[in-house]
């Protein structure tokens, strides 16, 4: 049997497969309007705050402040049951857009983490893709 | 502001009692169960009905699926599906196109088996199907739904200084609720709860720890169950057996995450002033609030987004017992028990239009003594990302 895994996104999702072919290059991209200058994210074929529908592809440098947490301490699923407590976030990014995803590299998710902590990206590397994660830069 | 129209009224109600149904009963046996009881209530019968409101529980084609299991003829079909708030868009469609003179007769009925499915509703992951743009970015990432309420949850406390205890408060007091509801109590011993009984502050902050900050008990309950309410216009209403309950105002908004979006402030601040206007009648004058309780945090941010008190200060505001039925200075609070201690089959919204009715009428079991005006708000979907909101202002003759 092989280990139960983090549930992977598709790659084959419309709107969203240029952002996770581009992980495989650890790269955060995003999108801005080419005609509004607005961030749109997660990825779609059109401006949000416009009508264009020019978007462009950018790289996050992936630094970001954790807007809010939450330590998962109950989860049914093989992967993250085995995981338990990991930390949820909603993090805040520095070229504005807003992502969940996972802070690790903590020794106690349920006590090592705050609203407002400075993180950066790390990656977790797949077969077919990368997983964008988040750790905290040093205090 | 003009007097609010009396156009529709609730004038059949019913709940489902058995909350564990051991998978004898399917969701769209429930649903004409308590369809039929809902009609009889009203004095009314399956012919009277010309309009069908169905958040899709009985599967594909819900309208249509639905019009020929009850056997009935509808010329107003509306399916529209917004999670646990769908009943309250319903009965707010409802009021308005009986209000247009599209239909006498609105029926809405829910049924679901997601205790005898043993659905992980709370701490299963989501995007395992088919996903869409925003689910096959989220996916990865293990948020349970307890967590995507907690993340509200740990914001609010970090902007407002709000506490674990004082969002115990609302447990509490739906608890209280319960213990004097014999439904809910039955439903607690069928879904085999620990210790049966009223709860204090420590019981909840006790309890354990689901995802941060959010405790055991500040989780609703997955059972078994369903309802039924009829809807119908004023000619109808009067000829009732029972006393109308008006729908006097309605609002529906939606949030989704967006950079820079304050997540402690959900889409009940645009959906609640839209139905307050339509009713003419502010907060204050509310005596019932039958407030979505998926979980503790629900009701303190929409309280306050209600504007029962100021943005931030639900907390302090919520201390000392100030909703629980029999107290001043604040609206009675889920009385039936909620979604923490009664009934959530996976979306709670018909019942709250159908306790705030009981309340109108006098029929509830923690009464308010003279309630005369009562809110109904059912959020849908997940209050820490995406969710829709339908509020429904409710009043008495």
């Amino acid at each position: 049997m092989s280990q139960p895994t983090r549930p992977l996104p598709g790659q084959d999702e419309p709107d969203t497969r240029e952002f996770w072919a581009a992980t495989k290059d650890h790269e955060l991209r995003y999108q801005t309007c080419e005609s509004c200058a607005a961030v749109v994210f997660h990825p779609r074929s059109h401006c949000t705050t416009c009508l264009s529908g020019r978007l462009r592809w950018n790289v996050s440098r992936g630094e970001g402040t954790i807007y809010t947490w939450s330590a998962v301490r109950q989860s049914y699923h093989p992967f993250f049951r085995a995981r338990v407590p990991y930390a949820v976030a909603w993090i805040d990014l520095d070229e504005g857009f807003r992502m969940l995803s996972n802070v690790v590299g903590v020794a106690d998710p349920t006590r090592d983490l705050r609203i407002g902590q400075r993180v950066r990206l790390t990656w977790e590397d797949h077969d077919e893709v990368a997983i964008p994660l988040f750790e905290p830069i040093e205090a | 502001m003009t007097a609010p129209r009396r156009a529709a009224a609730i004038v059949g109600i019913h709940e489902y009692a058995s909350r564990d149904v051991e998978g004898s009963v399917s969701p769209l046996q429930i649903k004409a169960f308590c369809a039929a009881r809902a009609l009889e209530d009203a004095g009314l019968d399956w012919s009277d009905v010309d309009a069908i409101y169905d958040a899709g529980d009985a599967g594909m084609i819900p309208g249509l699926t639905i019009a020929e299991y009850f056997g009935i003829a509808p010329r107003v079909i509306d399916t529209t599906m917004v999670g646990g708030s769908s009943y309250e868009f319903h009965a707010a469609h409802a009021a308005r196109d009986i209000a247009a003179g599209r239909a006498r007769v609105a029926l809405l009925s829910y049924g679901s088996t997601a205790h005898s499915n043993a659905q992980a509703i709370g701490v299963g992951t989501f995007g395992m199907g088919r996903r869409g743009p925003a689910d096959n970015m989220e996916a990865p990432y293990g948020a349970t739904l307890v967590s995507n309420y907690a993340l509200v949850a740990a914001r609010h406390m970090h902007q407002y200084g709000t506490t674990s205890e004082q969002l115990a408060e609302i447990p509490v007091a739906t608890r209280a609720h319960a213990m004097r509801n014999p439904e809910a109590v039955a439903a607690m011993q069928a879904l085999e709860f620990l210790d049966i009984r009223e709860i204090d502050v420590e019981d909840v902050v006790g309890s354990r720890m689901i995802a941060d900050p959010l405790h055991l008990l500040e989780c609703c309950m997955i059972s078994d169950g369903g309802g039924a309410v009829v809807i119908a216009s004023a000619e109808v209403a009067r000829d009732g057996r029972k006393p109308p309950v008006w729908v006097i105002g309605g609002g529906e908004a939606t949030a989704y995450p967006v950079h820079g979006r304050d997540i402690t402030r959900s889409a009940a601040a645009r959906s609640g002033p839209d139905a307050f206007g339509q009713a003419g009648v502010g907060p204050d004058e509310i005596d019932v609030a039958m407030i979505y309780d998926s979980f503790s945090i629900t009701v303190l941010a929409i309280l306050e987004d209600l504007g029962f008190c100021k943005k931030g200060e639900g907390g302090s505001w919520v201390e000392g017992g100030r909703l629980r039925f029999d107290r001043a200075g604040g609206p009675a609070l889920n009385t039936d028990g909620g979604g923490l201690s009664s009934n959530h089959p996976g979306m709670r919204g018909i019942f709250l239009l159908i306790e705030a009715a009981r309340q109108l009428r006098g029929e509830s079991t923690s009464q308010v003594e003279g309630a005369a005006l009562a809110v109904a708000h059912g959020n849908g979907g997940m209050l820490g990302s995406r969710h829709c909101a339908g509020t429904v202002i409710l009043g008495r003759d």
